[in-house]
């Protein structure tokens, strides 16, 4: 199927099993909000509320989510503040929920312009406490399919809400997808902790307030422990060109799409480049990162913002590789060429080998 | 012996937490006796609020699921359109539904959404001491109006219940108080009337009780009752508000 990336997301959801969806209008991603209007009312049990907030439609998600469910919503970086209080009680009460971010130029209203610039919002939780959520970044039209159906089976293992985090040329940009076949709904397994009313069964809570200090810092370490085992088991990256790479990109989303137009340049003028994409951008994927350092020796942050991923691969690399950073903010999408110029430059004044 | 009081099924066998003289207690046993008599206990959700109701979760025993402060309409509107047949409802205190909680209320009633609110008016933020609530009446001292709350400054007490009942979805919409026996009698069969509004499919319900504080009050709790009866109820007149629920009414009392 050609379907843009606003409606690949929608699709992928319904077929994930996601019968309940909760918006409210923001640009750029109203195509995925009228997407699940249409494609909820065509489901026999499809439910689709126009919210008359953002606040609303992520606690409506709450309120499905408790029922044990698969409910999303989606929105654009002012709604996605907007929803953050809503993240982390689905966080503290370890509650599934998928949030798509569609990014756009910020801070403030910003412009509608695909950026970059919630990738710290996302990844540190984004809402109050400590708390993080699986963040997921698609790079093409297939991803988006495929990291949407993963995004609701991550939010039920885990029992964690997970964000996926495109921008606005992603959601526009047409491209062919293969989905994977639909799911049933209720040919999920039932969860053992959902609220419906307690038949023959003892009562249960779902909440957050724990006002008992010792019983809040041991709930706070068993999120802790559960971040760890995710950081465990899920990161997951591309690599493109990097066998021989000398130097190497860190990119993701658009700006990874950007950065490999700009790495077949540079590799025909000789450059040994490549690119290691991250698709989850929390956990970060420090392993594969540390891995690359052991051959190689300067890395190139790319992104569409002033630097906030560039946080990450310093931490990861403590120091031990030299890390350059090029990036646009505000809604300005970089050439392949543009970056090209980048690499040439970094790549000669760093004295790195080409080939002949 | 004939057994003429006992402890209903749907609250579990633990102290309340509130005050001397609160009215939650009273409420919450309300609630209680209700889902016991229209026998939902097996099929009801609750949504309890943040305010002084929060522990809620303690001392009912039925499903319940927490929802941020002010965002009960829209947690409930998620669990009862995941689940129709179950009986939802929210247990909100002025602030919580009349303050912050103000713009998913009004939706959810305006969606016609088949759930129940229990709006417990005392009046003030109890929970964090005695601040200016939105329905805190002109001239009441609280800890954020020094001086009584000025119309000028602090605009006046909103009608939120009235507001509600101009929403096309909202089908059933009473004020009562839990200031005496006869008053707690009428409450109790407003809220059984809300949730049998919603057992019928028919739209949105809210009873709105006017409840003591005496505490913030800085009063006893029989001048506190006494402030509710005859202060409180010029500001916030106890009555039906509206009524579309048809024959319902006339459903047979389970007493």
């Amino acid at each position: 199927m050609l379907l843009r990336g606003s409606h690949v997301i929608g699709e992928a959801a319904m077929r994930a099993g996601c019968r309940f969806y909760f918006g409210y209008p923001i640009t750029p991603q109203n195509e995925l909000t009228e997407y699940m209007a249409n494609g909820m009312a065509a489901l026999p049990d499809g439910v689709f509320i126009q919210a008359e907030s953002e606040l609303a439609a992520i606690n409506m998600v709450l309120g499905v989510s408790m029922t044990g469910k698969r409910a999303m919503t989606s929105s654009s970086s002012p709604g996605i503040s907007l929803k953050q209080e809503g993240i982390s009680f689905l966080a503290a009460q370890e509650l599934p929920a998928v949030i798509v971010n569609t990014m756009r130029g910020g801070p403030g209203l910003g412009n509608i312009a695909p950026a970059q610039g919630d990738y710290l919002q996302a990844t540190r939780g984004g809402g109050h406490g400590d708390y993080r959520t699986i963040v997921l970044a698609p790079g093409t039209g297939q991803e988006l399919a495929e990291l949407t159906r993963k995004a609701f089976e991550y939010a039920d293992r885990y029992r964690i809400p997970v964000i996926i985090l495109g921008d606005g040329m992603m959601g526009q940009m047409m491209e062919p997808v293969e989905f994977p076949e639909p799911i049933d709904p209720a040919s999920l397994p039932l969860k053992p902790w959902v609220l419906d009313g307690a038949k023959g069964r003892p009562s249960r809570i779902l909440k957050s307030l724990i006002l008992d200090t010792s019983a809040m810092e041991e709930h706070n370490w068993k999120l802790y422990r559960k971040y760890q085992i995710i950081g465990d088991e899920i990161p997951e990256v591309e690599r493109f060109l990097t066998d021989d790479a000398q130097l190497v990109l860190l990119a993701y989303g658009t700006a990874s799409r950007i950065a490999k137009g700009a790495i077949k340049r540079v590799r025909e003028m000789g450059l040994k480049v490549g690119l290691l994409r991250p698709k989850t951008l929390w956990p970060f994927p420090k392993k594969s990162l540390l891995e690359m350092s052991r051959r190689v020796s300067d890395f190139l942050v790319f992104e569409m913002n002033t630097g906030q991923m560039l946080e990450d691969v310093k931490l990861s690399l403590e120091g031990r590789r030299r890390v350059h950073f090029y990036g646009r903010p505000g809604g300005i999408i970089s050439t392949p060429d543009e970056i090209a110029k980048v690499i040439n430059n970094i790549y000669f004044k760093e004295g790195l080998e080409s080939e002949e | 012996m004939k057994q003429v009081f006992g402890r209903t099924e749907s609250l579990k066998d633990t102290a309340f937490h509130y005050c001397p003289g609160c009215g939650h207690s009273i409420i919450h046993r309300l609630v209680a006796e209700t889902i016991d008599e229209l026998n939902i206990k097996e099929k009801v959700i609750g949504v309890p609020p943040a305010g002084c109701a929060v522990l809620a979760y303690n001392y009912f025993d039925i499903d319940m699921g927490e929802a941020p402060h002010g965002r009960g309409a829209a947690v409930a509107t998620g669990l009862k359109r995941s689940l129709p047949d179950r009986v939802v409802f929210t247990y909100q205190g002025d602030g919580d539904i009349a303050a912050i909680g103000t713009a998913e209320t009004i939706h959810a009633a305006n969606r016609g959404e088949k759930i129940t609110a229990i709006f417990v008016n005392n009046g003030v933020y109890g929970m964090t001491g005695g601040q200016m609530a939105p329905t805190t009446i002109v001239g009441q001292i609280s800890t954020t109006t020094p001086g009584g709350r000025n119309p000028d400054r602090d605009g006046i007490p909103i009608d939120l219940s009235e507001m509600l009942a101009l929403a096309n979805g909202s089908v059933y919409i009473e004020r009562t108080s839990v200031d005496s026996p006869k008053n707690i009698i009428k409450t109790k069969k407003a809220i059984k009337k809300a949730f049998q509004v919603q057992m019928a499919g028919l739209g949105f319900s809210l009873v709105e009780i006017l409840s003591p504080c005496p505490t913030n009050l800085k009063m006893s709790p029989v001048q506190a009752s006494e402030w509710v009866s005859s202060t409180m109820t010029t500001q916030f007149p106890l009555k039906v508000i509206k009524d579309e629920a048809g024959n319902l009414g006339a459903a047979p009392p389970s007493e």
